[in-house]
């Protein structure tokens, strides 16, 4: 985006983005709801002084329970099988639930209600069932909060026929992203990456959406494409930067939507420049990035001049010690060594 | 409780309904007719019948693998059940669901469920629907003796407790989850005791007895239209087959089986209903040749019936998304359309 344009257009946060988003599509649509754990916070209280005490465990929904009342902005007991249940039950019969799953590992909790009720009920129910539902959830390492709040599993989703899957790298994206899962009538589930909340970037003011499917090339380049997700999309971003120093021009390919996946854009980035890297934060097995690989080999082998480089995380869970965890996570410096790999 | 000559009509046509349907896939699934997996209502019906006589057609039922009876109460086409059953393209799921995901939203069914303990937390975002936007639709849930263990059915009660949903939670304790009795696998015996820990009120049935079973339910569904919250049932009863189809039933005895069979609640309501004059011999019986004459046309139906087509396959997984990412780094095997 060039600095006239950022001029033009206000600054916001990634968190200020995704509560606009809730916000504008929640005047637009009496439907939408939100639920989850301390999304406003202290909902026992008749104090006024306690209301919205959280907005959310790290802010996001703040706000939003003033404007919309504690029955539209619901906090729920920490019961995740029970609410997002509730929330698909909710969005089969006529509600647009937007639910807060904190932290995408705590999927294994609610597991069930997400893949074998909500993916599945259209298809089992001939097509006569919608489940217009978003799960809002927190993924990244990076936070020092050890094993089982720092996943970035969202592979598990994407692996779930009747599940759509989207990871906003910027707070543009995240708003015009989360506004198109909410009119979407399919399930999907929004990954937060709770250190992005505080990246600033420009937001277009009023309604836009952002149509799922549709990967953006944050930046051009002739001699190598790097494919990322998510937080991913800053550090290839910045080895892009540091690639261009050394003569080097690499073309980020931030795919946003998971599932589905924007086949197109990677596959003309990868005919254009003959070269593959995968960054992704997410497991190395099974994963968005074998994904990339595999279409890669599939479609495009005559094209590449090197071996696809994959950077992820080890087969590791996510460590709690600071220096476990920056060394867990790709780096721009694995980015930087991946490209130039790949140009021999 | 009060209840009108055409409910009671009405209740007694839907029970036999369900009691023909169940008998002739037992005896169509030993012909070797029914792919899959099929588990039968069959000695269960007063509970369906007896709930759903109270219901409305915008009003939602939550079901379980069990799920004949639900959906036969609650108005789903015979036809279409039993040609889904069969996997036909006629079907009420085209086919796609089985025996196990009968469905239709349309009626206010939403879903047999292959998930023991699926459908509470799906049954309390039905009544969160109706709270939410203001009408007086209630939801009542089906479930088993089995699923009365699971988190799933706790944290079903605990939020439809917490928000006074309108919800009523339907314990069909039928004696047996697969092979295994609540004697064995409920701490504390007493299923209907659990709920009162959730703050609702809760009453153990003889699930055997329509009447029985009619009454508590007008009052569960009455309050819970008056917005009053949820209520728990324990209906006491007792499923005739084995737990599915095929099933050799070597974990209880004959003399039980001839108990229960002795207190059939078709048989029961017959009696009660001619005792009382309320309803004659002469009708129940045409209403037990009807009965078997829709469920010998439905069998018909569902015999006659199409495939689906291959290219079904594809179709249903999304409202909306790209055909060709369905089959994704392959060449499809079946036509890809919309």
């Amino acid at each position: 985006m060039t600095a006239m344009v950022e001029e033009a257009v206000r600054t916001l946060s990634y968190r200020e983005a995704i509560n606009e988003a809730l916000r504008l599509e929640m005047r637009r649509d009496p439907t939408v709801i939100l639920m989850g754990e301390d999304v406003t916070g202290a909902s026992h209280s008749e104090d006024e002084s306690h209301l919205d005490a959280w907005g959310g465990v790290l802010g996001v929904t703040k706000g939003l329970v003033h404007e919309f009342g504690r029955q539209r902005v619901r906090d729920t007991p920490i019961t995740e099988s029970g609410f997002v249940g509730a929330g698909v039950g909710a969005a089969a019969t006529g509600l647009r639930p937007v639910v807060e799953l904190m932290f995408i590992g705590f999927m294994g909790v609610c597991l069930d209600q997400i893949v074998n009720q909500a993916a599945k009920m259209r298809y089992m129910f001939g097509g006569k069932a919608r489940i217009p539902l978003v799960i809002r959830t927190m993924i990244g390492a990076g936070f020092r909060a050890a094993a089982q709040h720092s996943d970035s599993i969202y592979s598990t989703f994407v692996h779930f026929p009747g599940l759509k899957v989207v990871a906003p790298a910027t707070p543009a994206d995240a708003k015009g992203l989360l506004a198109a899962a909410i009119r979407d009538d399919d399930p999907v589930i929004f990954c937060e990456h709770k250190l992005l909340y505080d990246v600033k970037g420009p937001v277009p003011e009023g309604e836009y959406v952002i149509p799922l499917g549709q990967a953006e090339i944050k930046r051009e380049g002739g001699d190598v494409t790097i494919v990322a997700i998510s937080r991913m999309v800053l550090h290839a971003l910045a080895a892009a930067e540091r690639l261009a120093q050394q003569g080097i021009s690499a073309e980020v390919v931030d795919l946003r939507s998971l599932s589905p996946l924007d086949e197109t854009t990677v596959l003309e980035s990868i005919r254009k420049t003959g070269r593959l890297v995968v960054v992704d934060e997410d497991n190395p097995r099974c994963s968005v990035a074998t994904d990339i690989a595999t279409l890669a080999a599939t479609q495009a082998l005559e094209f590449l001049n090197a071996p696809v480089k994959l950077v992820t995380p080890p087969h590791t869970p996510v460590p709690f010690s600071p220096t476990l965890e920056d060394a867990y996570i790709p780096s721009p410096e694995r980015i930087v060594a991946a490209a130039r790999a790949t140009l021999g | 409780m009060e209840i009108s000559r055409d409910k009671l009509l009405w209740a007694y046509e839907r029970m036999r309904l369900i009691r023909e349907f169940e008998d002739r896939l037992h005896t169509d699934f030993a012909a070797g007719k029914i792919p899959g997996f099929v588990h039968l209502y069959a000695g269960e019906e007063a509970v369906a019948v007896g709930l759903c006589a109270h219901l409305r057609d915008n009003d939602f039922i939550t079901s379980t693998h069990r799920g004949h009876g639900h959906c036969i109460a609650k108005g789903v086409d015979l036809r279409e059940m039993m040609a889904e059953i069969y996997g036909k393209a006629t079907g009420a799921c085209k086919g796609k669901g089985g025996s196990m995901h009968i469905a239709d939203v349309n009626k206010g069914m939403l879903g047999a469920n292959g998930i023991v303990g699926g459908g509470p937390p799906l049954a309390c975002g039905a009544g969160l629907t109706a709270k939410l936007k203001g009408t007086d639709q209630v939801t009542v849930c089906f479930f088993g003796d089995g699923a009365s263990n699971q988190g799933t059915t706790f944290e079903g009660l605990n939020l439809a407790g917490i928000w006074k949903l309108p919800v009523v939670f339907v314990c069909e304790n039928n004696g047996y989850a697969e092979t295994t009795s609540p004697q064995y696998s409920v701490a504390g015996q007493d299923i209907a005791a659990r709920a009162r820990g959730f703050g609702m009120p809760s009453i153990a049935i003889d699930g055997l007895d329509f009447f029985a079973v009619y009454e508590a339910a007008g009052e569960a569904i009455a309050r819970a239209r008056r917005g009053e919250g949820p209520t728990f049932i324990e209906a006491q009863t007792y499923r005739y087959y084995g737990h599915f189809e095929g099933d050799s039933v070597r974990y209880r005895n004959r003399e039980e089986e001839e108990h229960y069979r002795s207190r059939d609640c078709l048989y029961r309501f017959r009696q009660t209903a001619t005792a009382q004059g309320l309803l004659t011999e002469a009708e129940l019986d045409a209403i037990d040749a009807r009965a078997r004459a829709a469920i010998n046309e439905a069998s018909q139906f569902a015999a006659d019936s199409p495939m689906p087509d291959p290219a079904e396959l594809l179709t249903d997984v999304y409202v909306d998304y790209p055909m060709a990412a369905l089959w994704p780094f392959q060449e499809p095997a079946v036509p890809v359309y919309r």
